[in-house]
């Protein structure tokens, strides 16, 4: 920065008479719109962590009168009983959260790793092998993804039934082989970026004697750590949100669901609104593990959406 | 027209003459599609299946004894030829489809015109009387696995096929070769594996699990659509049945199943169906564009906190703020009783409970959820755009709005086309966002005034989009009409292939312009 130049949030020190003036009414105006968003954005999830502490939910106020860390407690604890309006609970046996908690993470690690190898290995053979179906191939995929995946789900659930896969721990196991058979359905974003890699790289390689299976694991894969990171993260967060397929696996046995449908049964009618500060601290012990990782892996998750928007 | 003429014309006429010529290209495209397309497609396939079998017969009729016992032995030929590892596979294949015909697919087939037969004669003992009794129990066929055996045994079939004809063309080549004293050992098909054929190996699985957990499903399901399977007919009380067209015209209102009203309350979910992911799609597209363009503006400083703080709603599952907002919107939830208190209302405003509010409610809080994710998405591509692109504009001293339609917008509108199209497909088929806000409520009622019964039009409520009610009609609904349902399927994927495929037409007509590269 030079030192003649003044620092200025709202006009450049070159700037002369009107535009400046009209510079720096332009400016602020866009600070406060920014500010209001901002604050439109942020004040939920404050009230909500505010509210994970409250002793009791109270819809008219902001700030609550007791604080506790009961709520957080009674998530976890089977033999801690709370009262909650005016009767005695123990939350933690009624709605079993740390078991959907285990089974969304166990899931999502799964998921994570199995869904990033075949989602990658099918981009990598659409955007670098030519075999005679590709085309095809990809307009097949294209026809079945404007099929809503929910339409079939009926019949997936009856195939895992055949296999005993319905009930139980085994049901989990048959969500993860749900989640993860439709991946070759996901190339596309990661296509786009194998795409930009150039094929003399390939070519080079193949000089030197490499086969394909060399290449795809010597010469695309170290090139190609944003995509990664990226598969791994949409990979990792999907099943934490869905709800559809999840609600069809578990098939209404408590211990089979995973956070969104658990946490959607404690809110619904029968419950009240007296869960709601266990809902707010449930929702905060969900969205650390995600948060975290999200803000570690920010920049590559930048690239990837742009990049698939560009591509996709 | 030529494009001299066209661009003479005020804009009001621009716009006239395109919904004129886009609507008079319909009917000479419908017909060029029959008397041209079509028919060239289908001379195309009769030349192919002529050749195939011209081929086919060519093979038989030249080749030696391998191959022609190849013909009904797969893989004899390989065996004999020295690739023992690809044709003991063939060989392999051959038996499990006979052994799978034979034991179920030949039953399948069978049974597949009635659905089984209903009656089956079971034996027990009877305590009372103290001998064994028979009774004609109304056990019978699974219906839902003969159809899925069906469907499996036609996949089978096509694979057989397949399979059959690449292995009696692949005799025909390694005859030839041996005829020149040349031979395709094991050693170089299981190279070619990691070479040409690489595809195959990626693929294979990633296939196997396409074909078993999604095409398998969507045709037995889309199958479903032509049968009467449903919650009263279900394995082991009852079988279900073809019934043709029959839940297809339940949707359009000419059968009576769901009463007078069933009709209107598909139409109605279905032009909210398109109302609200073209809202939602475009609110989110242009305001998130916009927020981008305000961060981005030359001069703005802490262009990374304000980043930051709208990515941070991302990282929060999005079915946690769903869930969250629906509870502060309720009308004794948070945001009315804070009103109430501060005293800028008097009575609390039904954000979910009156239909016309709960729609603007659910596409605002849309909104809230994915404008951060579009800013991220367009700033990237803003900082993308040529520089000199504005500056030469600004020097013919163009204004900002005019520089943003004329630049940023078409710009924008070229790279992220296909975004669009995928959102918007996304949105049609945006479950969480209903379900877990509104659940559908509220429930529709008729032209009197009063509640329509939920349960003859399967708990459908005003805000439900198509998916939510297939959902609530095979999930949470009392009577479960599976059939119903898998129209409402079929009727989701003409809505987006119609759609998709007008945009993708008018995308690419653009990217040969070339405007932009």
């Amino acid at each position: 920065m030079k030192p003649d130049k003044k620092f200025s949030y709202f006009a450049d020190s070159k700037m002369s008479g009107g535009r400046k003036i009209r510079e720096i009414s332009t400016r602020t105006i866009i600070y406060i719109i920014l500010i209001v968003l901002s604050v439109l954005w942020i004040l939920p999830f404050i009230y909500l962590i505010i509210q994970s502490f409250a002793k009791t939910y109270e819809a008219s106020l902001i700030i609550p009168n007791k604080w506790t860390l009961d709520n957080y407690r009674a998530l976890f604890d089977p033999s801690f009983t709370m009262s909650l309006g005016g009767k005695d609970v123990t939350v933690a046996k009624t709605y079993p959260f740390w078991r959907w908690y285990l089974n969304t993470l166990v899931i999502a690690l799964v998921v994570s790793v199995l869904n990033t190898v075949f989602t990658l290995i099918s981009a990598y053979s659409f955007s670098r092998l030519r075999f005679k179906a590709r085309k095809a191939y990809m307009r097949l995929i294209l026809i079945i993804g404007m099929f809503p995946g929910f339409l079939g789900m009926i019949i997936t659930y009856y195939i895992l039934k055949q296999f005993n896969l319905n009930q139980g721990m085994p049901a989990l196991f048959g969500l993860v082989l749900v989640y993860i058979s439709g991946c070759v359905m996901n190339y596309y974003v990661a296509k786009g970026y194998f795409d930009t890699i150039s094929t003399s790289l390939d070519e080079a390689a193949m000089i030197d004697g490499a086969n394909k299976n060399t290449i795809f694991w010597k010469v695309i894969m170290p090139l190609s750590k944003p995509i990664i990171v990226y598969t791994v993260l949409l990979a990792f967060t999907a099943p934490w949100g869905d709800y559809m397929l999840a609600s069809v696996m578990a098939g209404g046995d408590s211990k089979l669901f995973n956070v969104a449908v658990g946490l959607q049964q404690m809110l619904g009618k029968e419950a009240g609104t007296n869960y709601f500060p266990i809902f707010c601290a449930a929702a905060v012990v969900v969205s650390i593990p995600i948060m975290v990782l999200f803000f570690a892996l920010q920049s590559y998750y930048v690239e990837g959406v742009t990049g698939g928007a560009v591509k996709g | 027209m030529t494009t001299i003429e066209y661009l003479a014309l005020p804009i009001h006429k621009r716009i006239l003459h395109k919904i004129t010529s886009f609507f008079c290209a319909i009917p000479k495209g419908i017909a060029h599609f029959f008397s041209v397309t079509l028919l060239n497609l289908f001379k195309k396939i009769g030349k192919a299946i002529a050749n195939f079998f011209i081929q086919i017969v060519d093979i038989f009729a030249t080749g030696d004894w391998k191959t022609r016992t190849s013909f009904f032995v797969m893989g004899f030929g390989h065996i004999f030829r020295k690739q023992y590892i690809k044709g003991f596979f063939y060989l392999l294949y051959e038996v499990i489809f006979i052994y799978f015909i034979c034991t179920t697919g030949a039953s399948a087939f069978a049974k597949i015109g009635t659905f089984g037969y209903v009656s089956k004669t079971a034996t027990y003992f009877d305590e009372d009387v103290g001998v064994y009794v028979n009774i004609t129990a109304k056990v019978g066929d699974d219906s839902l696995l003969l159809l899925l055996n069906f469907v499996i045994t036609l996949i089978l079939i096509g694979i057989f096929f397949f399979l059959w004809t690449v292995q009696v063309k692949e005799n025909h080549e390694l005859e030839s070769l041996n005829g020149i004293g040349k031979s395709i050992t094991d050693k170089d098909t299981l190279k070619s594996l990691v070479g040409q054929n690489f595809h195959k190996v990626l693929l294979s699985f990633p296939t196997f699990g396409l074909v078993l957990f999604t095409i398998l499903p969507l045709i037995v399901m889309i199958l479903v659509a032509f049968t009467n399977y449903s919650s009263t007919y279900m394995n082991p009380k009852h079988l279900f049945d073809w019934v043709g067209m029959y839940n297809f015209k339940t949707l359009f209102g000419l059968t009576n199943v769901g009463g007078d009203d069933f009709v209107a309350v598909f139409a109605r979910i279905m032009l909210w169906t398109l109302i609200w992911a073209i809202f939602a799609t475009f609110t989110n597209y242009f305001f998130g564009m916009i927020v981008a363009m305000l961060i981005n503006r030359k001069g703005i400083r802490l262009k990374k906190i304000w980043r930051t703080i709208l990515v941070t709603t991302i990282a929060v599952p999005q079915f946690i703020s769903l869930l969250f907002l629906s509870k502060l919107l309720a009308e004794n939830g948070g945001i009315n009783s804070l009103l109430l208190k501060w005293g800028w209302i008097s009575s609390p405003i039904g954000f979910l409970d009156d239909a016309l509010t709960a729609k603007i409610t659910i596409i605002v809080v849309n909104m809230w959820i994915g404008i951060p994710y579009t800013m991220l998405m367009c700033s990237g591509i803003l900082m993308n755009i040529p520089a000199d692109l504005y500056e030469s504009a600004r020097i013919d001293g163009a204004s900002p709005f005019k520089m943003y339609m004329k630049i940023t917008l078409p710009y924008m509108l070229f790279v992220t086309g296909p975004y669009l199209i995928s959102t918007f497909v996304g949105n049609i088929n945006n479950f969480n966002v209903i379900y877990l806000l509104s659940g559908g409520n509220p429930m529709f009622t008729n032209i009197n005034g009063n509640l329509i019964d939920t349960s003859k039009v399967y708990s459908a409520g005003q805000t439900d989009l198509l998916i939510t009610w297939l959902y609530k009609m095979v999930m949470t609904s009392t009577n479960k009409e599976y059939g119903v349902a898998s129209v409402i399927g079929i009727v989701i994927f003409i809505i987006l292939a119609t759609v998709s495929s007008i945009v993708y037409g008018r995308t690419n007509a653009v990217k040969n312009e070339g405007d932009f590269q």
